[in-house]
Parts: structure tokens; sequence; C-alpha cells
């Protein structure tokens, strides 16, 4: 079951609505009125070859991601990505529960940008593939530049559909829907600041846990003393997350980025997170440029969320993802981006290798770490150790500039 | 609320274009340097965001812009 990369959904579909007539009034203003001024400019034409790997809590997810974007003429910009997670290994809840696994998911995207005046229209498709999860997206953007180009407002709606099964067993199918609704505002401040608002809604409606994943609850009768039934989760989810991030030029060249995000939702989920970022090229011609990074995230976990529930069936819904508990995580990173001589550079074009490398530790509060009643340990239900751990996250990609 | 925000946003398109830039595009130089985007690798930002997404409980505002000047 997925590693799930998607989007997600909602409760009452009337305010989805209602935004998604908004977002229509507002792309017909748009085109009712073509603004004059300079026009906006087509993403760069480029492609990007990736390895991308994540090891940590006895899991590795690696693979391939490919993505070309090309012009057609000087208005459209057709864009396409192959990515695959070839995963690997047992985390901490197929310990406690299941066997190891292995398995892949394949995900194709298509996009296309078309220029209208100063506005740009995007169109999007996202189609994933495990062997149990199935998921097709489909997305539609509008962005215009305004006040001489000082100001980018964005909107972007996507609508994905998921179906989902169970290996082993024929009968489960289930279906799970969601709905995203973003806002961005860019916004040039001076001559070396841009800041960027950014706001998103995201709805889920369906089957929205895991279906190989359980709880605990205390059973006396069972010799660690407790035991596990089925998580069952709410059928509905609604987010809202903010976001403001902002970048500045040094007054020698580098540039620094901050970033704050708050998210709340439905299921009683609170998180944070802030980062800082440093870009530093070490020659005039960008030969190298070094990127260090700094991330914290802290989040309070769901209501229904419990390391060990009382006993069977002890509330409505009910869960026991460590994703979906009380933890923080601490992140670094560093990144280096080399720009190729033209001697060993492909077609003649501008060509860069990179490695970006980030190190995540997280720390759960209530999650436990019932591994170690493996060893025959004494330790009772309830008082295990927090568990912690930490991952590596390797991004290396050759760019080539068509 | 959410009509009423749109609404003032599709007033400041129709008037915007008449605004004087208090950046001229001419005074861009730093914001058109690539190091300037809030992303420059899109394919190694979209990857970051997939990892954050399917570890921690938040999602959405990732943002989507380049950043930089837009004169490029």
């Amino acid at each position: 079951m997925p590693i799930s990369f998607g989007i997600d959904g909602h409760t009452s579909l009337c305010p989805s609505y209602k935004i998604l007539t908004s977002v229509i009034c507002l792309a017909c203003v748009w085109l009712l009125f073509p603004l004059t001024a300079s026009a906006a400019v087509l993403p760069e034409e480029r492609a990007d070859s990736m390895y991308h790997s994540y090891s940590g809590g006895g899991v590795t997810i690696d693979g391939p991601s490919l993505l070309v974007r090309k012009n057609i003429g000087s208005s459209l910009s057709l864009s396409a990505n192959y990515y695959v997670d070839m995963i690997s290994g047992a985390s901490i809840d197929v310990e406690a529960t299941a066997s190891r696994y292995s398995e892949q998911r394949d995900e194709y995207s298509l996009g296309a940008d078309y220029l209208v005046d100063k506005a740009t229209l995007s169109l999007g498709y996202t189609n994933s593939s495990e062997n149990d999860y199935q998921a097709e997206t489909v997305s539609f953007g509008i962005s215009q530049g305004f006040f001489g180009d000082l100001s980018t407002l964005g909107l972007r709606v996507s609508y994905g559909n998921d179906d989902v099964y169970r290996n082993g067993d024929d009968n489960f199918s289930a279906q799970a829907e969601h709905r995203r609704y973003a806002l961005s505002w860019n916004q040039i401040l001076t001559q070396k600041l841009i800041a960027e608002l950014s706001v998103e809604t995201v709805a889920d409606e369906g089957f929205l846990n895991n279906p190989y994943r359980s709880v605990r609850y205390l059973d006396p009768a069972s010799g660690a003393g407790f035991s596990y039934q089925p998580e069952l989760y709410p059928t509905t989810r609604n987010s809202d997350a903010i976001a403001l991030r902002a970048k500045y030029r040094l007054p020698y060249r580098a540039a620094v980025k901050g970033e704050y995000r708050y998210y709340a939702d439905s299921w009683g989920i609170r998180a944070n997170n802030i980062e800082f970022r440093y870009t530093h090229p070490l020659a005039e011609k960008d030969q190298w440029i070094l990127e260090g990074k700094l991330r914290f995230y802290q989040q309070r976990g769901a209501d229904f969320y419990s390391d060990l529930f009382p006993y069977l069936n002890a509330t409505s819904f009910r869960a026991r993802d460590k994703e979906l508990s009380d933890f923080s995580n601490v992140s670094f990173g560093i990144g280096v981006s080399y720009l190729l001589p033209e001697r060993w550079s492909l077609f003649e074009r501008k060509n860069t290798l990179n490695l970006h490398w980030d190190h995540m530790m997280f720390d759960y509060d209530n999650f436990r770490d019932v591994t170690v009643h493996g060893d025959g340990s004494d330790i009772a239900p309830g008082d295990e150790p927090a568990y912690s751990f930490g991952a590596n996250v390797i991004r290396l990609f050759w760019s080539v500039w068509l | 609320m959410a009509r009423a925000f749109f609404l003032i946003c599709a007033a400041a398109f129709v008037s915007g274009c008449t605004a004087t830039p208090w950046v001229a595009p001419y005074e861009r130089q730093y914001l058109a340097d690539p190091i300037m985007s809030f992303e420059q690798h899109p394919v190694a930002a979209r990857y970051m965001n997939h990892v954050y997404e399917a570890r921690e409980a938040a999602r959405g505002a990732e943002g989507g812009s380049g950043g930089g000047c837009g004169c490029n």
C-alpha cells in the first residue's frame, strides 16, 4: 500500500463547488479583460534525469524520475514526467504485524501550459499505479502577472480518484476522491526581496485508511498483554494550509530563503514547519552552486490516534499510524550543483550535475516501539520506549537545458 | 467571504495594469538571477514535497511558482 502521493479530499461538497464556481468566474474575468504590458514567460525548457532515494526506519524507497519540458511555438509548453518508487524493507508497523515486502509504484504525468497575454493556463494529468492502488488526478491552473509584473496571482484546482485494493483479499475494493484548491500570491517587494503567500484547501472523501494497518489494544488474555485490530478512519477529511515564504538576495551574490507553514484539519491535526535555505554560487559563471538547508516540523496528532487503546472497539474511529501521532522532525540538507564544461556537455547546451543530501530525524511522542517485545522483555504495554529514527534522502540528477 | 475576496482580486486585475511598479523592470537584475528562484530544480522540489507528504500529516501550500522576476 501506498506511500500515497496524492491528493486528498472532503466531507461537504457544497463549499468545494462554491470555490470552484468562484475560480471559474475569476478565470472568465481574466479572459474577458486581456491586459497589456509585458508578457508572462513559459517555464524553462529542460530535461532532468534523477535518481532518488529515501532510506530510514527499515524502509528503502528509491527509483528514477525523468522530467522533460519543451516548448511548441512561443505560447505552449508541454511537460512529461515518469516517476518510480521501488519500495523494499519493513517499517516498524510492518515488523510488528506483517512480513517484509517489496513493491513498485509507477507514475506518469503530463502537463501543458499555455500563454494568453499575461495569463498562463495550465492543465495536468497524473496516473499512479501499484498492484493494490490506482490513482488518477486531473488539474487546472491559471496564473497572471499584474501591477507591472510585481505581483503574480495563481489559482489551481485538482480532482483525484483512487481505487484501493488489498493484496490477498479479492473481495476488498474501495474508492477515495480528493479535491484540492490552491491560491498563491507572489510579490516583488524590493529590488532584492520577493515573497509568496500560499493557501490550499484539501478535501478527501472515501476510504482513507490503510487496509493493512492495525491498531493495538490492551488484551490481558494475550501473551504480550495486547492484541491488534484493523484501523478505522473517518471517510472525510478537510484540511487547510497557509504558507509564507520569502527570498532575499544578500549584499554579495548569495540568497537566503525563509518559509513558514501552518496546517490544520478536521481530524484534529495541527502542524507547523519552518525552513531556512542558503544558496551560494562559487563563481560568476555558476560553475558551482552550493546550498544548505535547515527545516523544523512539529505536529499534534489526530483526535482518534492512540498508541494503545484500552480495549477492543474502544472508539468509533481508531488509528495507530505514526504519521498521525504527535511528533516532530528536524532535517538538514546540503546540495551542490556543478555546471559541466562545454567539452563534456551534451547537445552543446547547458548541462549540470546535481547532488542533494538531506538527513531527517523523527522523534515520536506517543508512538511506542513495540518491537522490544520480540526479545522476550517484560516491559508492560504502554511502557515501551518512544520510537525515533533517522532517514537519509538523496537526489542525484543531471539536467540539460534544451 | 470567499466570493468577496475573489471579486477584490478581479477588480485588482482590471485596474492593476495602470499601476506604476515601484521596482521597475530594469531594476530587477538581482531578482532575475537563477539563485533567486524559490525552487531552482522542479524535479527535485517535487520529490521533496512527496517525501514530506508521505511522512508527515500536513499537506498543501507547498508553493508552485518559481519566484524570480518573471523577466528572463
